[in-house]
This record gives C-alpha cells, structure tokens and sequence, in this order.
C-alpha cells in the first residue's frame, strides 16, 4: 500500500515521488490535494498533487524538506510505503476557456501547478507559465511546463538562468506584452501575495492556490481556515483554491507560523 | 418472539425468580447507591492518560445490582436507545454470571465498555428507573455496565454474538464512529458481508479522535472493533466515500446498501473579531490533535500549543472534555466561559463535577465578543461580555442578554471554541440526488433511517447536527433493522 515506486531528486532538499494510489490516480483532477503521514508517530501533511499516471495507478508528489516531517518524508526511498495516504481532497480547478493565462509559481508550487497549467492547455487557452526560483538548480518541472504550455519564462533571483528578477517582474512582462484574461498562482504565501497585488492593478481575476496547516483534511478541525473577502472559509473542504484579491495573506502568514519554533525535533 | 414476550420468559426463568425471592423490595430499596471509585483529583489533573472513573469493584457491582427491582414493566429499557435488557443483564450480575450479563450487552449493543462509560445514563435508562419514584437515586446502570463489559474483556473470554447465515449482501458503511460501528454490528449478525470506511487513519470516529483517554482509554474502544472484526466486519481506512471512492463507486464494487454515519464536520466558530488569531481553535482542533496525534507525547511529530491560561468558550461535554485535557497539558488556569448560567449547561453533571474537583474554574454568564493579539499574532487577551439571564428562547432555556457595558478583559494564551458542530458537508455534496436539510442533514424517515436515495440510509450527527453516541448507535440499530426488512421483502 501506497508504496513508493521512483524517488527524483530535484534539489538538494526537492524530491519528486512516484507512489502507487490507484483510487486516488483514478478520482483526482488538478487542483487536489492528499494527506500524508509518515511513522506511527507522524504527522498529517496536506500536499498538492503534482500528477497522476492512471495506468501505472500512482500518483505524484513534489516535497521539500522544511520541517521534520517533510524531511522524514524526503528520506524515504523506493520501496518504502507511506503510513497513511488519503485524498483526493479539495475542490479541484475551476477550468474554462478564458483565452490567456498565466501561470506563476515559485519554489515546489511549481508542482501543483503543472496539472493546473495542463488542464487550461488542453481547454484550448494560450498558457504561459513564470517560473521562479532563488537560482538556476531550484527551477523545477521546466521540461513538463514546456510540454504543456505555449510559453515558458524563467526568473532567478540571482539571474542563474532566465532573466535576474522576481516572478512579479517576469507577470508584469507578459501583462505589459499582452492581453491576460486570468492568472493562476501557486507557491510560497508571501510570493502570491504579491502576485495578488499585482494582478489587482491590473485587473486580472486571480487564483491563488492556498497550504495551509491542516490535521484531518476534511472539514473537521478547522486549522486552515482564513479569512478570504471578510469570512472565515475552510482551506480544505472549499478550497484550496481561492479568488487571490480576496485572500488575508497577513493573516495566512501569520497562522502559517503558529507552530514555528515549537517543531519538535 | 416479541420483545415483551422476551423479557417476560426470561423474568420467568427459575434463577430469577429464585433470585427475586432471595431478598425483599424493602431490604433492596434501603441498599445506598454505589459510589463510583475515582482517581485522586489532585493526581489525576496532572496525568494525562490515565482513566478518572476506575470502576466497580465485583463486590461493589454484585451489591449494586441487588438494589434493582426486576420489574415486571421494566421502564429502563424504554430509556435506551438500543434497548439493552436491562434487568435481566443486572440480575445475572446480581447472581455472579459476569459473562453472561456482557453476552446479554452484546446482544443489542456493539459497544458496551463505551456506553458503560459516555452515555448520559442519567437522562436516559437511569431515568426511567422506579427507584426515582420513591425519592431515591436511580441503580446505577451505567456503572454495571461499564462492569460487565470490563469484567468480560478482563477475564480473556470475550464471546462473540451469533452470526447468521452468509446472505452474500454486500454493505457499505461510512464512518467508522459509534454510529457506524452499532450499524455494521448489527448487519454482521444477521449476515451480511460489511465494509466500514474510516476517512481518518484510525478506526473509531469521535470515540478515538474526541472524547480524550482520561475518559473513554482508546485500547478499550480497539477491543470492541476487534469484536466486530471477529465477527467479519471489514475495515478500510484512509478511505473517503465521496473523494477516493464515488457513489457510482461503491454500486460497481457490488455495494447494495449504503448507511452513511459520517459524522459531525465542521466547527462552528462565533464569527467575532480575532476569532483566527494564533492560539485561539474549535475543539476538534484541539483534541484531535491531543487525542488522535499523540500530540503531547514528545515523540510525536504533531505540535500543540500547551496554554497556561486556557479559554474554553462553550458549556457541553465536548467543552469539558477540552479544559479538562487543557489542565492536564499544564494550564495553571484552565477557564469554561458560558454564556448561560451553570443550571443550563448542556454537559453531564458528572463531567461538569469532576472539572470542578479537577481546578477548573467557570465564568458562566460570560460572552466572548473579541481576541486581542500580540505582535506576533498569537492571542493574549479576549473581552468579555457579562450577561444575564431574560426570558425563555425556543430551547426552553433562558435566553442571555448582555448587561449593557459590563465588559472585562482577561489574559488568555490559548482560547478553544467549543459551540456546537454543522453536518460534514462531503456526503452531501457527493450523493446526488440526496434530500438534505437547511442545516445540511440528511433527511431521513424518522421510523427507518432511509433516506431519498433508497440504497442509503443514515444516521447519527450526519442526521440529527449533533447528538450523543448513544443516540448515533440507537440510529444505526434502527437503520439496520430496517435495512434488513427491506432486503427481506426484496
């Protein structure tokens, strides 16, 4: 049961994960997310799923050690089977034709954010896709965006690889270029925030794909939920999609951090 | 044989009467009522695994049972929403037949460690007992219960019911909580070949990730589901109907009947400012990270923020449940705010005493209207509202209303919001074509649990909003029985 099939690292603390779940590969749609739990001891983590192979019955998850458990999680080889995998979970991507969409994403957000990049692509929207990383070895999945995108743009902080900037800069490029009907965003908080900012001064409708703490995953304990346009919503049931203007990320940062400094070693 | 029938021939039985006639209803009536044997509250406020209530001893539980009548009418059983023969399972531990007082639990109840030790006897069984006719206190059915049950696991010898012949049927239950588990007992029993999905990674629902090991220890809930295991009831979990498996799903599989117990989903919160500061969390947050995640063990990789000035917000026994395990994690002050008075509190008086014994402290009339936060975001103040009490609201009970500016603030590092539970919005979302209520139940037929969908039935919080165990295992033996006919008539 869920046992890990291929181990990829992408990074020196990135591994992509190949793990059989055949009811999952078979029910999830882009945007979902599973539950993980490594060790009788472990903790529930939610993770999007980066994609799914129907026929091999496995799914695809992208990890970056953070925290002990994402680490315990990164240290698992093939053969190895998770505790506990459970999904998929969420509302998936609301996908339409809307014509032009961009597709930003940072750190291992750039994970889930390939199935949500493919599924706008095979809607018949012209996609483009801004990668960003802090330098060249952290950019991610550039091969698969390509295949499923019409244009692939890469920023670096330190100008590695791509054009030297933030994925702000490479949005407002294309914004600036052409006509975009809809953003989608995925990564680090503080990243989306900005992206949000940006794409409310333009008036580009923006999706932000939300991780926040969770425990069960399914709408019982209520450690996600955030403040989105005024009211508390549920990260896990109703999202983790949300419209990005109306999200508190201040807030999401905030209860991001609850448990920082009181990680267990 | 009709149930009246049942309790009539086994009243009739020689041992009985004999027993009947050992003793007369005075000498019975003037035997006080047991006292149950509890752990030091000094102690037990610092221990957080350890179980308060310790039980009866068999002198204590044989003692006890003599105070029972055996009534020809026995009204008691009116008042189990199982319908456990009561005298009949009290007078064989009356005569020392320990195993045989748990086979006659066993037999309409999948779960009796459990009932012996959450159900609020006092409002159902016990008070329907003919010993509060003449003034005196009620026999403690509950706690001779709990006895039979633990004196049967104890001694090794564990019986399992009677299975029928295989049907060859297969059944799918969701939610593996006490609703669930009484419904896939009762199927088993007459035969059918059941499935339980649990979407959580342990079996049990709300009696593993809710009601904490000081009172209900989850060892003692394994043993009753490895009871239903033995008598051939499959499990799944990591399983969730509606997500990793469809409807459609289930039908392709060769599910023929579904009974959907999944439970109370989400916490309500009051939708005052602050309410998503750091620190400040429902209930189910709270405990399920204590309860399900081991959480204050060290060797658990799940966190929990241990307040040293706890708030529980709320007045029910899943509110007592949290300040109490809040003690317990090393809250020096562990508050219950209520904002009516003491006298309406929906919690079972015992929970509500043994808080008290155990130091915490109620602000009943209290309301809060918002959290303060650090820099850092994490709570550090709430303010409160003093109210009073007006006229009665359509609970019966009298409504608060604020005392215009009597506000005061109290330092708090850690706040759980305890106010009640909406229905677990998955089920319905994914079952089309389900009938479900402006709360979000599931409508059913009050008389068989069946559903507008009729391959599915339901019961439990998913039904009622929110209810005890008790009344969840109730519906699952009703929604069995009806389930059963259904089949029978097919």
């Amino acid at each position: 049961m869920n046992k890990i099939v291929s181990k990829e690292h992408f990074s020196a603390n990135v591994v992509k994960l190949e793990v059989e779940a055949p009811l999952i590969a078979r029910s999830r749609k882009a945007g979902h997310f599973v539950i993980v739990r490594v060790g009788e001891k472990g903790e529930r983590i939610p993770l999007t799923i980066a994609g799914a192979d129907t026929a091999k019955g496995t799914i695809t998850l992208v990890v970056q050690a953070v925290g002990a458990s994402s680490k315990k999680l990164c240290d698992l080889n093939v053969g190895d089977c998770l505790t506990d995998l459970v999904g998929p979970l969420g509302q998936a991507t609301h996908v339409e034709k809307v014509g032009t969409v961009v597709c930003a994403g940072g750190g291992v957000g750039v994970a889930p954010l390939l199935p949500i990049a493919e599924a706008f692509h095979k809607a018949g929207n012209r996609v483009i896709v801004v990668l960003a990383a802090r330098t060249k070895e952290l950019v991610i999945l550039e091969k698969e965006m390509r295949a499923n995108s019409d244009e692939v743009i890469i920023m670096t902080d330190d100008g590695s690889y791509g054009t030297k900037g933030l994925v702000t800069n490479g949005v407002e490029a294309v914004i600036q270029r052409e006509k975009v009907d809809q953003c989608v965003t995925v990564g680090p908080a503080i990243m989306m925030k900005f992206v949000a900012e940006l794409t409310r001064k333009y008036e580009i409708p923006t999706i932000a794909s939300l991780n926040t703490i969770m425990v069960d995953g399914t709408g019982m304990c209520g450690a996600c939920r955030i403040t989105v346009g005024g009211k508390t919503r549920f990260v896990c049931v109703e999202g983790p999609e949300f419209d990005a203007h109306q999200v508190d990320f201040g807030e999401l940062l905030m209860r991001l951090g609850a448990y920082k400094n009181m990680e267990k070693k | 044989m009709t149930t009246e029938e049942l309790i009539a021939a086994r009243r009739a039985e020689p041992w009985r009467e004999a027993l009947r006639k050992s003793k007369k209803n005075k000498e019975r009536m003037e035997i006080p009522r047991v006292k149950m044997n509890e752990l030091d509250p000094e102690y037990r406020s610092h221990t957080r695994l350890e179980e308060v209530n310790l039980g009866l001893t068999k002198e204590q539980a044989m003692q006890e049972a003599q105070r029972c009548l055996d009534c020809p009418k026995p009204t008691c059983m009116q008042g189990c929403p199982v319908g456990i023969h009561i005298p009949t399972f009290v007078k064989n531990i009356e005569r020392g037949e320990f195993l045989e007082a748990a086979r006659i639990l066993k037999e309409t109840s999948a779960l009796p460690a459990v009932c012996g030790r959450v159900c609020p006897q006092e409002k159902q069984c016990e008070s329907q007992c003919i010993h509060l006719k003449t003034g005196k206190p009620a026999v403690a059915i509950g706690y001779l219960e709990r006895f039979a049950a633990d004196y049967e696991r104890e001694s090794g010898q564990i019986s399992v019911p009677q299975i029928a012949q295989k049907k060859g049927i297969k059944i799918a239950v969701v939610g593996s909580g006490p609703g669930g588990l009484s419904f896939a007992g009762e199927m088993a029993k007459r035969g059918y070949d059941v499935t339980v999905f649990e979407a959580l990674h342990e079996i049990g629902g709300v009696l593993k990730y809710g009601i904490p090991e000081f009172r209900l220890p989850n060892r003692i809930v394994d043993v009753e589901i490895d009871g239903l295991r033995k008598m051939g009831v499959d499990f799944e979990k990591d399983c969730i109907i509606g997500k990793t498996l469809s409807y459609d799903d289930l039908h392709e599989e060769g599910f023929k009947g579904i009974f959907v117990a999944s439970g109370a989903g989400l916490p309500n919160f009051m939708n005052i400012p602050g309410e998503n500061l750091v620190g400040v969390m429902s209930s189910n947050e709270y405990l399920t990270r204590v309860n399900l995640m081991d959480a204050a063990d060290p060797d658990s990789d799940t966190p929990v923020i241990e307040g040293k000035c706890v708030a529980v917000i709320g007045g029910g026994n899943t509110a007592m449940d949290s300040v109490r395990t809040a003690r317990r994690l090393g809250a020096d002050r562990a508050i219950i705010v209520y904002r009516r008075s003491e006298e309406e509190m929906p919690a079972r008086l015992e929970e509500v005493k043994h808080a008290k014994e155990e130091g915490v402290e109620f602000m009943t009339l209290h309301n809060p209207i918002e959290y303060i936060g650090d820099e850092r975001g994490r709570v550090k103040e709430m303010r409160l509202q003093k109210m009073q009490l007006g006229e009665p609201d359509a609970s019966g009970r009298r409504r608060p209303v604020p005392i215009e500016g009597a506000i005061e603030t109290i330092k708090v590092d850690e706040v759980i919001v305890s106010v009640g539970v909406s229905p677990n919005p998955l089920i319905p979302h994914a079952f089309g074509g389900l009938e479900i209520s402006k709360k979000g139940t599931i409508v059913v037929n009050e008389q068989t649990m069946r559903s507008s969908l009729p391959d599915v039935y339901a019961g439990g919080d998913i039904v009622r909003g929110g209810a005890t165990v008790i009344l969840a295992m109730g519906d699952g033996r009703k929604a069995a029985a009806a389930m059963d006919e259904a089949f029978q008539k097919m």
